[in-house]
């Protein structure tokens, strides 16, 4: 632990991101938009040049060096991934562009074809769109019910509610790990375990916000399905993946049809590569699939202990000084354990003005609905402002933020 | 700082002028932001091609609402005519501040619900 801790500095982590040392209008960019996603440290923007400039070619085809090596770097990244969050090996995990497809995948791909008239999905009013819509879809094509689990007003989801709507006939169960608008950490084990002893539900859980900032561990809370973001956790844009259960993955039926993801092919029909090649259909990303790798190990070095850390320490730093301003509605972050995100509005002060005059400022948070609707509309409220930390960020650059709240609560608040 | 540079916008956000509802206006439009939430209302009574009274209600961000207000100031008692070749950059410089290219929008849409308004639906989009 003492070592683990000196290796965390904040100062020499800062260096590796070179879009940090952007300046805005000439002021210091403050970069607190990461729920959304993050910047990425050289070693991955290093490890994309060196694919495209010393290996580039595609993977699963070819027999000269070039292809060769870039299926070893490519195969590599899944075998990353899935030791990054306890999987057993790379057949379970599947690349995909965000972690909206990856929700996609299971929703079409089991939902299409297994689910039938008068099946029941329950999901919470606690998801991003993501994870609310693709259930929708399934509603209108397969006429099955969605329930929604309520969220209580501290912010935490209705477990009792939860029970009650579980059955025989729950077919799939899709919940956050965290809320990306409260920051709320959601107790997956323990929802998870409610969920077996009610139902055979298929269990998908939405780690785009939680697989970046803390230890998640796909074994230990024993989900079906995993849904996750590569570009919000340093890895680059257009990545992400999923990861399911091989005995699942196996039996279930493709995503995307065409190439790469056939075993043989005829006339009268194909059958499906193996695992996890089924579910990547067609020339993938390959580069952010390394680029994505070289994240995990960027992540790795620093360890997830130490980032989660980091984070609580802004998260309660950023917390009670925001407190310290009048009339700062602070949604959320009531006991629960929470990201380091901060959802919040001043009364009198649009939360668009709010993000505007940051952005003066040189500082980055976002503003608006933050894909959360029926969330935001279950608290009465139409829009905010949002702050998110990651690893690279500080205490001074929280005074900073801290400072400017202050002037635009004396300036704007009517 | 923050309030040199906002000094107009804040002094109309705070007292909006001309702000609220008209009964039977000659003409009246609303318009929204769907991105921001962003709403405003223009309502007119003309009188021989000249503006006599000009009402805005709405809400959102104080950008979209102070420029409302500091549109009717400037449109009431004009003419119609004149109005035609009055031009989104010079509604901007009346704001009294640089807007950084994602505020436009806000700032933008009075402007435009004034403009379909009085000058019809060929101007959506313009
Ligand atoms: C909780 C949550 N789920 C899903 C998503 C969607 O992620 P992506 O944009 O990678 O599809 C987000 C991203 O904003 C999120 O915060």
């Amino acid at each position: 632990m003492e070592i683990k801790e000196k290796i965390f500095d904040v100062y020499k982590i800062r260096n590796d991101f070179p879009c940090l040392k952007r300046k805005i209008r000439g002021k210091d960019l403050i970069y607190f938009d990461n729920a959304a996603t993050t910047q990425r440290p050289k070693q991955v923007i290093e490890a994309i040049k060196e694919f495209y400039e010393n290996y580039n070619a595609n993977v699963h085809r070819g027999v000269h060096t070039l292809s060769y090596e870039a299926s070893v770097k490519y195969e590599e990244a899944h075998q990353k991934v899935a030791e990054f969050i306890g999987a057993k090996g790379m057949e379970e995990i599947i690349f995909t562009r965000n972690a909206s497809e990856a929700l996609n995948l299971v929703a079409y791909s089991i939902g299409i074809h297994e689910l039938e008239e008068g099946d029941e999905i329950i999901t919470t009013l606690m998801e991003h769109h993501s994870n609310i819509v693709p259930w929708q879809m399934l509603r209108k094509v397969k006429k099955i019910k969605l329930h929604y689990v309520n969220v209580l007003k501290n912010g935490t989801l209705d477990l009792e509610h939860l029970e009650k709507l579980l059955n025989k006939k729950t077919k799939i169960v899709a919940f956050t790990l965290a809320s990306n608008f409260l920051g709320t950490i959601t107790p997956a084990k323990e929802i998870i375990k409610i969920i077996r002893n009610k139902s055979d539900a298929i269990i998908v859980c939405d780690g785009a916000q939680a697989v970046p900032h803390i230890k998640v561990n796909v074994k230990e809370i024993d989900c079906d399905f995993l849904a996750v973001s590569g570009h919000k956790m340093l890895g680059p844009t257009g990545t992400g993946f999923l990861y399911g259960k091989k005995h699942l993955l196996e039996k279930m039926e493709p995503f995307l049809y065409g190439g790469d993801m056939i075993f043989e092919v005829t006339t009268e029909g194909a059958t499906w590569n193996e695992l996890p090649w089924k579910f990547e259909a067609g020339t993938p990303n390959i580069a952010g699939g390394i680029g994505l790798s070289a994240a995990i190990d960027y992540l790795n070095e620093i360890g997830m202990e130490n980032i989660e850390n980091h984070e609580k320490e802004l998260l309660e730093y950023a917390l009670r000084r925001m407190r310290e301003i009048e009339d700062i509605e602070i949604y959320g972050h009531k006991e629960q354990d929470a990201l380091g995100l901060i959802s919040f509005n001043i009364k009198g002060v649009h939360p668009h003005d709010i993000a505007g005059i940051c952005d003066e400022e040189g500082i980055a948070i976002r503003s608006g609905h933050h894909c959360t609707q029926p969330l935001m509309r279950h608290f009465c409220i139409e829009n905010s402002a949002r702050a998110s930390f990651y690893i690279y960020n500080t205490k001074e650059e929280i005074d900073v933020f801290i400072e400017v709240l202050k002037k635009i609560k004396k300036y704007f608040s009517k | 700082m923050i309030e040199e540079i906002y000094e107009i916008i804040l002094d109309h956000y705070k007292n909006p002028r001309n702000y609220g509802k008209m009964e039977n206006p000659d003409i009246e439009y609303e318009g929204g932001n769907p991105y921001c939430g962003d709403e405003i209302k223009m309502q007119f009574k003309l009188k021989n091609g000249v503006i006599e009274d000009v009402k805005f209600s709405g809400r959102g961000c104080a950008i979209s609402q102070a420029s409302a207000s500091i549109l009717t100031e400037y449109l009431k008692g004009k003419k119609i005519e004149e109005i035609k070749n009055f031009k989104k950059e010079e509604h901007l410089k009346n704001l009294g501040m640089e807007l950084s290219p994602v505020r436009m929008k806000c700032a933008l849409l009075a402007y435009e619900v004034m403009r379909i308004a009085l000058f019809g639906e060929e101007e959506i989009g313009k």
